[in-house]
């Protein structure tokens, strides 16, 4: 191949998080953001969900889920603000500040899950 | 008098105007015409002066695309009774994005430069002698891009795609569509000589699937869906190279 | 439309070609521009709910007294307020999403393309079963 841009992964990354954002995060929201606030069902207690947390698999799953959701953000937060507002001329800028917002979050998540007591 | 419906009318005289205009006609409403019928009858017996292409009248020919209420629309496959009840004249306007010449004919230059550049042929390693008999091709790998053949390049999807409005370098859905016709073409070996210039940003990645251009495709091609599927081939391709960096080009 | 409004561009070699110009509000123009731009709006709303999440971590980690607040915060009018306006378009990218995912993928089964119907519906129930599977696992009074 002539060059290789770094485009594919962008998009691997952007797709993997589009297809797990939509399987999950409807529910998810559901249930964090209004099921449980409002009192429509029994929210669960802070001993259940500390130890639900506390298995390696389940923070794997919320490090994967955070993680690939926010780069699904950067990449079409990217195109949207190149074609929306056609301010291409900042092109550089918007890239940094999608593609480096993903990398902070992800690297949020990982200090807070790898230092979960 | 039968009854009548309006046509607005873009114009646009490069000797004449600064300023494209609108023009406003009266037609017939007739059941079986359609708007290309509106446009011949104006030429024919109100405005001899107005310019537009077309050719066959049956959906093949693909030049007689314009813009009908703002959406693409092959005119001749566009009857004039399905906007008879709408409010206001039925607008026609010149195929949105591209260079207007005049009235209703725009410049597709820029297309046909892009359709070349992605090789629509069929590209072959080494051929073999007539001798040997010819590429045989099962139905099974005659439908893996048959779909995708039907393209007319009538333009409509590009008049269609807001990045190829916005961003002009963008090869486009029909190029890319016609590119993966001939990648998915089982007698074909070219799909790496492609790859170069589709697997650039103007090609796949400048695309947001905004599904517009399959919409108004009048051949259901569905470039948007040659798009999405290329992009999952380009990434592994991508991936493969990566672990591969020493294999296959 | 007001593209056609904007004053013709200079195009070289041929200055009498009419060009119009995109309106930078080209995407409120038509219905399905607007719908596309709200499809990649839920990014925004995506990115808010891992907001939201990593929250909720950090509260779980320093105590249960964090995490009472936390779900006070959650009580809050203006958040809940914002959670449904995140639930709304959370629900829009899964649905677009599962729409167009025949498209992307064309997925071949005996040398036969699998229709439309039959890869959006097995998403749509795939859904439903890990929402169900999720649900199990948080909903313990």
């Amino acid at each position: 191949m002539a060059k290789q841009s770094n485009e594919p992964v962008l998009w691997a990354l952007f797709s993997a998080g589009g297809v797990f954002a939509a399987f999950v995060i409807p529910v998810h929201l559901f249930l964090i953001g209004l099921a449980f606030p409002l009192g429509w069902i029994p929210a669960p207690g802070y001993e259940y969900l500390h130890a639900l947390v506390r298995l390696p698999l389940a923070r794997l799953y919320v490090f994967a889920l955070c993680s690939l959701a926010l780069f699904h953000w950067a990449h079409r937060f990217r195109y949207t603000l190149y074609d929306g507002l056609q301010i291409k001329h900042l092109n550089e800028l918007i890239f940094f500040c999608c593609y480096g917002g993903a990398i902070l979050g992800t690297v949020w998540a990982g200090y807070l899950l790898w230092n979960f007591r | 008098m039968a009854e009548t419906i309006s046509l607005e009318v873009f114009r646009y005289s490069p000797e004449r105007d600064a300023e494209p205009s609108f023009q406003r006609y009266d037609v017939p409403l007739r059941k079986d015409w359609v708007v290309l019928d509106a446009l011949n009858y104006i030429k024919d017996k109100v405005d001899g002066s107005l310019t537009f292409r077309w050719s066959c009248r049956m959906g093949i020919c693909g030049s007689c695309g314009m813009m009908v209420n703002g959406e693409p629309k092959l005119t001749c496959a566009t009857f004039l009774s399905n906007y008879a009840r709408e409010q206001g004249p039925l607008r026609v306007q010149p195929l949105r994005y591209f260079p207007v010449i005049r009235d209703l004919v725009v410049e597709i230059t820029d297309f046909m430069t892009k359709l070349q550049s992605v090789k629509p042929w069929l590209i072959r390693g080494k051929e073999k002698p007539i001798s040997e008999g010819e590429y045989l091709q099962t139905p099974e790998q005659l439908d893996r891009y048959k779909q995708f053949s039907m393209c007319i390049n009538c333009v409509l999807c590009y008049s269609a795609c807001p990045v190829y409005g916005l961003d002009p370098v963008f090869i486009g859905p029909a190029a890319i569509a016609l590119a993966q016709r001939y990648n998915m073409d089982s007698r074909d070996e070219g799909a790496h000589e492609r790859m170069d210039i589709l697997a650039q940003h103007e090609g796949i990645w400048g695309c947001t699937f905004v599904g517009e251009c399959t919409k108004v495709c009048p051949k259901h091609v569905d470039p948007a869906g040659a798009i999405q599927q290329y992009k999952l081939t380009a990434t592994i391709e991508r991936f493969k190279s990566f672990l591969m960096p020493r294999g296959a080009k | 439309m007001t593209e056609t409004r904007q004053p013709a561009r200079y195009t070289e070699y041929h200055p009498r070609w009419y060009r119009s110009r995109v309106s930078t509000w080209w995407w409120l123009a038509q219905w399905p521009y607007l719908k596309f731009i709200l499809r990649e709006i839920s990014s925004v709303f995506v990115a808010w709910f891992v907001v939201v999440l990593l929250l909720q971590i950090r509260a779980l980690s320093r105590g249960s007294e964090a995490y009472a607040a936390f779900e006070r915060w959650l009580q809050n009018p203006l958040i809940v307020l914002l959670n449904m306006i995140t639930l709304f378009f959370v629900v829009f990218h899964a649905v677009t999403w599962f729409n167009v995912a025949p498209r992307a993928m064309a997925i071949r089964f005996r040398g036969k393309r699998v229709p439309d119907f039959w890869i959006v519906g097995a998403n749509y129930a795939a859904w439903a079963a890990v929402s169900l599977v999720l649900a199990w696992f948080l909903v313990r009074s």
